[in-house]
C-alpha cells in the first residue's frame, strides 16, 4: 500500500459536515512571463513605463506589464495602417477567414491555460472562466472567421467595405471574451485593429497576442497595447483611427462619444445596465430562483448585463425571497481557481470600495441589507453576496449601477406596473422573465425597452445573438448578422 | 473519501430477474452485508432488494445485520394490475419479511389524467405496509415531462410516501440528475410547508461512483445534511457497488483497480 | 539481397535494393460510419493508364442503398438536432484532415488520369468548398429567416429547417471537389446524405476514410460506389428519401428521376453534371420553412 502525501491523509474530509474539500485547479502547467512588452506591428515592443497587474484574490503581483504613452499608441496606429493598406487588403475574404478559424482552433487547443490565467487575473471562478468564457471566445473567432467571405449576403443590396483601422477599448470583467468580441468581427470584415485592454486583467490579452503569432496572422493586424485610462484616451482621440469600439462604463462612453463628435470615425458603445429580472406568481419557483441567483452573482455581478433589479410578484414575494435566502447560503465565496467556488474575488481594491459606498448608502436609504453567515478570506478582495428588501424606485442601491454581487429587490402586482418600473432607468441593455405563460412572455418582451431579453433564462450569450443596449447602454450591437454592421463601410 | 463510505451504506443491491434464484439473492446478500471482504469498515449497503416471491430468502440472509429488507410490489414494473391483487402482493411481502415496499404507480392512469386514483393507491399500499416504509416509484422515464414527475412527486407525498424513487430499471429511461432535482425540490417544498422529512431515491443508470458523488452533492445542496444518510437517501444500481469500491481502493493506495480484485457477488 | 517472402507479413525491405511491396486497399462502400462490402458480391474494376489494376471497387445494389438510408435515417435526428456550431466545427474538421491527407488524394487523383497541377487545384478546392460551407452553419439561418410583422396580436417567425435524408446523385466525372460541392451544403444544413458517386473514383471511398476520422457522426455522410442506369431510379423510388440532388446534362435521365421521384413528393434539385459552385441557396434548397405563431398579450 503505497501512502498518499500528508495533506491528503492529515486532512481526511466529512462529506456530510460542512464544507468540500477544495479542489483546486492545477495552474502548473500555464506559462506566464514575468513582464509583458507591447505587441505592435508583429513584434514585442518595450514602453518606456510598465505597472504590475495582481491577483486579487491573493494580493500578489503575477508580472509586470508596460503601459503604452502616446509615442507607443501612435506607433501601433501606424502599423495597423500600414497592414490595412498593405496585405490584409490584398487577400481575400476566404483568406482571411481562415486566419480566424485558425486562431479559434488554437483557444481550442491551449484553452485550460487561457482559463487558468483569466482566472488568476481577474478573480472570476474557474468553473466561469472555463466553461463560459474561454470557449465563448473561441466560438466568436470561429463563428466570424465564417462570415469573412460572406458579408455579400449580409446586407442586401449592399456591397460591404471595411472602415480601416479600428480602436478598441475593452473591460475588465471579461477580458479576453471582450478581446474576442471586438478583434473577430473587426477582422472577418477587413479591418485592422489597435486593442487596449483594461488595466487590471491586461494578461489573456497579451497572452492572445502571443497565440496570434503562432497563427502567423501578417503584422500589424492586430496590435495590443496594455496601459491604463490615458492610453485609452490617446487611442480613442488618435486622428489614425476610422472607428471606435468601447465597453466600458456608461460615464466613459459619453466622454469618447464627445470624443468623437464632428470627427468622421465611427463608433460603437456597450455601457452599463440596471436590468430589471422580473418573476411572476406563474413562474417555475424553483427554476426562477436559480435564473435571479445566476443573474446577479455570475461573475461577482461583474457584468453589465447583470439582473441586478429584482421584481418579484406580491403574491410569491416571501416565498421568493425566501428561498434566495436558502439559496444564498449555499454559494461559495473563495479561491477563484477551486472548482468549487460560486463567487470569486472582486476584481480591484477601487471595484470593491465603490460597491461597499453604494451598499452603505442603501443602508441609509432605509433599504433592508440582507447577507449570508461565513467569514470571508482574510488577503484579497472580497464581498458577501448581497440583498436588499424593501427598496423603493428612488433608492440609489435602485438607480445606479453598483457592478457587483448586490440584488436589490422590489414587488409589484401587475404585469403594467413591472414594465413601467422597469423601463423607468436611463439604461437600457437588457432585462429577464420568468412565467410560464407563453403569451405573457412575449407581451413583456415586446414591452421591455431593453436590447436583449431574456425568458425563463439568464446570462446567455452567443456569437450569432446580437448583444446591446437601448438608451445609455449604449450603441450598436455585438454579435450575429447585426454586428457586422459596425464594422462595415455600407 | 467519506462521500465513497457513504454512498455505499446508501446502496439497495438489487436483484429482479425473472431468472433469480434462492442461490442468486443469497449470494447477492452476503456482498451486501460485506462488500469489501478484507476491510469491514466499508458497507454494509442499505438494503437488499428483491421480488416478493424471495423476501424470505434475503430476510433469512441479512438476519441480525442493519441491512434492511426491500421488496417490489403492486404488480411492479408495470403495475398493469387490478388495486386489489396489487395490495395482497403488499401484504404477503410485508409478511414475508420485508420492511420497505417498493411500489409502483400505475402511470397509465396518470397520463389518463385520474390524479385521485393515484392518490388512492399510494394510500392504500401505505396502508398495507403497516410498519414499512414505502417508497413510491413514479417511472420518471414514462412521465417524460418535468412538470409531470413534480406532481406525481406531490400527489406521492401527500398520499404518505416515506420515498420518492425515480424508476424500476426496466425501461431505457431512468434516474437523470436533471429529474433528481426536480424531486429534491419537491421534498423540500413538502417539507417546508408539513415538517415531515421524505426520502429519496434515484434508481438506473448511476454505473460509476463519480456519478454518485455528484447525486450526494445536490442532496447536500437542495436538502442539506439531514437527508445525507442511508435513512433518507439510497441509491438503486447493481454496478455502482464495485466501482464504489474501486474507488475506495484507489483512493488508499493511489491506484488504479481492476475488477479481478473486487467480488462479482 | 535479402528477401524474405511470407504471406503472413506483406512488407519486404531489401537491404540491398530499394523493392517495396505495397499493401493495396480493398475499395468498400461507406454506409452507418463502416465500410462494409457490397452484398451484391459484384466489383468495378478500376485500372490505371497503363491497364494495371487499381482497384475492384464495390458495385453497389438496391439493397446497399436500402441499407444506406436506414443509416441515414436513423442519423438524422441526432444530427438535425446537433447545435450549428457543432455542426460547423465538424464540417472544418473534415477540411483539416483532408488537408493534412492532401498528397494521398493528389496521388490518387494522378493515378485516375489527371495531371498533377490539375490534381493539387482539385484538391485545394475541396478543401476551400469544406471551409466555405462549414462558415455558413450557423448564419444561413439569420439571413433566411423572419420575424414576420403579421397584422395581430401574434409573435410569428419562420426558420429553415432540414429535409432529412437527402439522396445526392454526384457530378459523373470522378473529382473530389466535385464530391464535395454537393454533400457540404446538403449536410451543413442538417440533412443526412447518401450518395452516389462515379463508378470508377476510388477518391470517393478515400474520401470517406477522411469522414470517418472526422467526427462526423456514423450515418450522416453515405457513399455507394455503383452503376448509375441501376442506382439513380432507386433514389428517385425511396419512400424514405425526403430530397434528391440530381447533377445530371441527360434530359431522358432527369426525365425519368423526377416522374419516380413524384410518387412521395420528394423534393428534387438538378444541377448540371460538373462541379458546383459555392452558394448558400443550395443549403436552403435542402430546407424546409417553418412558420410558429404565439399570441402576445397578459
Amino acid at each position: 500500500m503505497i501512502i498518499l502525501p500528508k495533506t491528503e491523509i492529515m486532512n481526511p474530509h466529512d462529506f456530510t459536515s460542512g464544507d468540500y474539500a477544495p479542489a483546486t485547479e492545477s495552474s502548473d502547467h500555464i506559462s506566464l512571463k514575468k513582464s509583458y512588452d507591447l505587441f505592435i506591428g508583429g513584434k514585442w515592443v518595450k514602453a518606456a513605463s510598465s505597472f504590475d497587474t495582481i491577483n486579487p484574490a491573493t494580493g500578489k503581483v503575477i508580472a509586470e506589464v508596460s503601459s503604452a504613452g502616446k509615442k507607443e499608441v501612435n506607433q501601433a496606429v501606424k502599423a495597423a495602417r500600414n497592414a490595412y493598406d498593405g496585405e490584409w487588403s490584398s487577400i481575400s475574404g476566404a483568406e482571411r477567414g481562415k486566419y480566424l478559424f485558425r486562431i479559434a482552433r488554437l483557444l481550442q487547443e491551449r484553452a485550460r491555460e487561457f482559463a487558468v490565467i483569466e482566472s488568476m487575473d481577474g478573480g472570476k471562478p474557474i468553473r466561469e472562466s472555463r466553461d463560459i468564457d474561454v470557449p465563448l471566445a473561441a466560438a466568436h473567432f470561429f463563428y466570424h472567421a465564417g462570415w469573412a467571405d460572406k458579408l455579400d449576403y449580409a446586407f442586401p443590396g449592399k456591397k460591404p467595405k471595411p472602415l480601416g483601422v479600428v480602436g478598441q477599448v475593452i473591460p475588465w470583467n471579461f477580458p479576453l471574451l471582450m478581446a474576442a468580441w471586438k478583434i473577430a468581427p473587426a477582422l472577418a470584415c477587413g479591418n485592422t485593429v489597435v486593442l487596449k485592454p483594461a488595466e487590471t486583467t491586461p494578461l489573456t490579452a497579451l497572452k492572445l497576442a502571443e497565440l496570434l503569432e503562432d497563427a502567423e496572422l501578417p503584422a500589424g493586424v492586430v496590435n495590443i497595447i496594455s496601459g491604463d485610462g490615458e492610453t485609452g484616451q490617446a487611442l480613442v482621440e488618435h486622428s489614425g483611427i476610422d472607428k471606435v469600439a468601447f465597453t466600458g462604463s456608461t460615464a466613459v462612453g459619453k466622454s469618447i462619444r464627445r470624443a468623437v463628435a464632428g470627427t468622421d470615425k465611427r463608433y460603437t458603445l456597450e455601457l452599463g445596465g440596471k436590468a430589471a429580472n422580473i418573476i411572476f406568481e406563474d413562474a417555475p419557483i424553483n427554476e426562477a430562483v436559480e435564473g435571479i441567483i445566476n443573474g446577479i452573482f455570475f461573475n461577482q455581478g461583474h457584468v453589465c448585463c447583470a439582473g441586478s433589479r429584482l421584481f418579484v410578484q406580491e403574491s410569491i414575494a416571501d416565498k421568493v425571497i425566501r428561498k434566495l435566502k436558502k439559496r444564498i447560503g449555499t454559494l461559495k465565496v473563495g479561491d477563484p481557481l477551486d472548482k468549487n467556488t460560486d463567487i470569486g474575488a472582486i476584481n480591484s481594491a477601487e471595484q470593491l470600495a465603490r460597491i461597499k459606498a453604494l451598499v452603505n448608502a442603501g443602508e441609509k436609504e432605509g433599504a433592508c441589507i440582507w447577507q449570508p453567515e461565513g467569514r470571508l478570506p482574510r488577503k484579497g478582495n472580497w464581498f458577501k453576496p448581497t440583498l436588499f428588501t424593501d427598496c423603493a424606485q428612488s433608492h440609489r442601491i435602485v438607480q445606479e449601477e453598483i457592478f457587483g454581487p448586490v440584488l436589490a429587490i422590489q414587488t409589484f402586482r401587475t404585469p403594467q406596473e413591472a414594465i413601467e418600473k422597469a423601463n423607468n432607468t436611463p439604461y437600457g441593455l437588457s432585462g429577464g422573465v420568468w412565467t410560464d405563460k407563453g403569451s405573457k412572455i412575449f407581451k413583456m418582451t415586446t414591452s421591455l425597452n431593453a436590447g436583449v431579453v431574456w425568458a425563463n433564462t439568464y446570462n446567455k450569450f452567443d456569437p450569432t445573438s446580437p448583444f446591446g443596449g437601448y438608451k445609455e447602454s449604449g450603441i450598436g450591437r455585438e454579435g450575429g448578422l447585426h454586428g457586422l454592421s459596425a464594422y462595415l463601410n455600407i | 473519501m467519506s462521500a465513497l463510505k457513504l454512498a455505499v451504506t446508501m446502496l439497495d443491491v438489487t436483484t429482479l430477474e425473472g431468472a433469480d434464484s434462492v442461490g442468486k439473492v443469497q449470494q447477492m446478500c452476503a456482498k451486501a452485508m460485506r462488500p469489501l471482504p478484507e476491510d469491514s469498515s466499508v458497507g454494509p449497503a442499505g438494503a437488499v432488494c428483491v421480488y416478493p416471491r424471495m423476501v424470505k430468502v434475503a430476510a433469512k440472509a441479512v438476519e441480525g445485520s442493519d441491512v434492511n429488507v426491500a421488496s417490489v410490489a403492486t404488480a411492479f414494473p408495470s403495475g398493469q394490475m387490478r388495486l386489489k391483487e396489487r395490495l395482497a402482493e403488499v401484504r404477503f411481502a410485508v409478511g414475508q419479511g420485508a420492511n420497505e415496499i417498493d411500489m409502483v404507480i400505475s402511470r397509465g392512469q396518470f397520463l389518463q389524467g385520474e390524479y385521485r386514483a393515484i392518490y388512492d393507491e399510494i394510500a392504500s399500499c401505505k396502508e398495507a405496509c403497516g410498519e414499512a416504509h414505502l417508497k413510491v416509484i413514479l417511472e420518471t422515464g414514462e412521465l417524460t415531462t418535468y412538470d409531470n414527475v413534480r406532481y406525481a412527486s406531490d400527489i406521492a407525498m401527500a398520499a404518505g410516501a416515506d420515498f420518492i424513487k425515480t424508476s424500476t430499471g426496466k425501461v431505457p429511461i431512468a434516474a437523470t440528475l436533471p429529474v433528481t432535482l426536480v424531486m429534491l425540490q419537491a421534498i423540500e417544498d413538502f417539507y417546508g410547508e408539513t415538517g415531515r422529512m421524505v426520502g429519496m431515491k434515484p434508481a438506473g443508470g448511476i454505473s460509476n461512483a463519480k456519478l454518485a458523488i455528484q447525486y450526494l452533492i445536490m442532496v447536500k445542496e437542495v436538502l442539506g445534511e439531514k437527508w445525507l444518510n442511508n435513512q433518507w437517501f439510497r441509491f438503486g444500481a447493481s454496478s455502482l457497488t464495485n466501482d464504489l469500491l474501486m474507488q475506495i481502493r484507489k483512493q488508499e493506495t493511489g491506484r488504479y483497480q481492476s475488477g479481478d480484485y473486487f467480488t462479482k457477488d | 539481397m535479402d528477401v524474405r517472402e511470407d504471406f503472413t507479413d506483406c512488407l519486404l525491405i531489401s537491404t540491398s535494393n530499394s523493392f517495396v511491396m505495397t499493401i493495396k486497399k480493398t475499395y468498400k462502400l461507406f454506409i452507418g460510419g463502416k465500410f462494409p462490402r457490397t452484398e451484391s458480391g459484384r466489383v468495378i474494376e478500376v485500372r490505371g493508364k497503363d491497364g494495371a489494376l487499381l482497384a475492384n471497387m464495390s458495385q453497389a445494389s438496391r439493397k446497399d442503398f436500402r441499407e444506406a438510408v436506414v443509416a441515414a435515417r436513423k442519423a438524422s435526428a441526432g444530427w438535425a438536432k446537433a447545435t450549428a456550431y457543432l455542426r460547423g466545427q465538424i464540417i472544418y474538421r473534415i477540411a483539416e484532415i483532408l488537408d493534412g491527407r492532401g498528397e494521398q488524394f493528389v496521388s490518387e487523383l494522378v493515378s485516375h488520369g489527371l495531371r498533377e497541377d490539375k490534381a493539387r487545384e482539385d484538391l485545394a478546392r475541396a478543401i476551400d468548398l469544406l471551409v466555405y460551407y462549414a462558415g455558413w452553419s450557423d448564419k444561413y439561418q439569420a439571413v433566411f429567416s423572419s420575424v414576420n410583422p403579421v397584422a395581430s396580436s401574434h409573435f410569428n417567425f419562420s426558420a429553415p429547417q432540414p429535409n432529412g435524408v437527402v439522396g445526392i446523385i454526384a457530378p459523373g466525372r470522378g473529382s473530389l471537389s466535385a464530391l464535395v460541392s454537393t454533400l457540404a451544403p446538403v449536410i451543413v444544413g442538417g440533412n443526412c446524405a447518401v450518395v452516389l458517386s462515379l463508378q470508377d473514383a476510388t477518391t470517393a471511398i478515400s474520401f470517406a476514410e477522411v469522414l470517418a476520422t472526422s467526427d462526423v457522426p456514423a450515418g450522416v455522410v453515405n457513399i455507394l460506389t455503383g452503376k448509375r442506369d441501376e442506382l439513380g431510379p432507386e433514389f428517385a423510388r425511396h419512400m424514405d428519401v425526403n430530397a434528391l440532388m440530381l447533377c445530371s446534362s441527360d434530359s431522358d435521365e432527369k426525365r425519368a428521376l423526377e416522374l419516380e421521384a413524384a410518387e412521395n413528393l420528394k423534393r428534387v434539385s438538378v444541377h448540371p453534371n460538373r462541379s458546383l459552385k459555392e452558394d448558400p441557396y443550395l443549403i436552403t434548397d435542402f430546407q424546409e420553412v417553418k412558420t410558429t405563431w404565439h399570441p402576445i398579450g397578459v
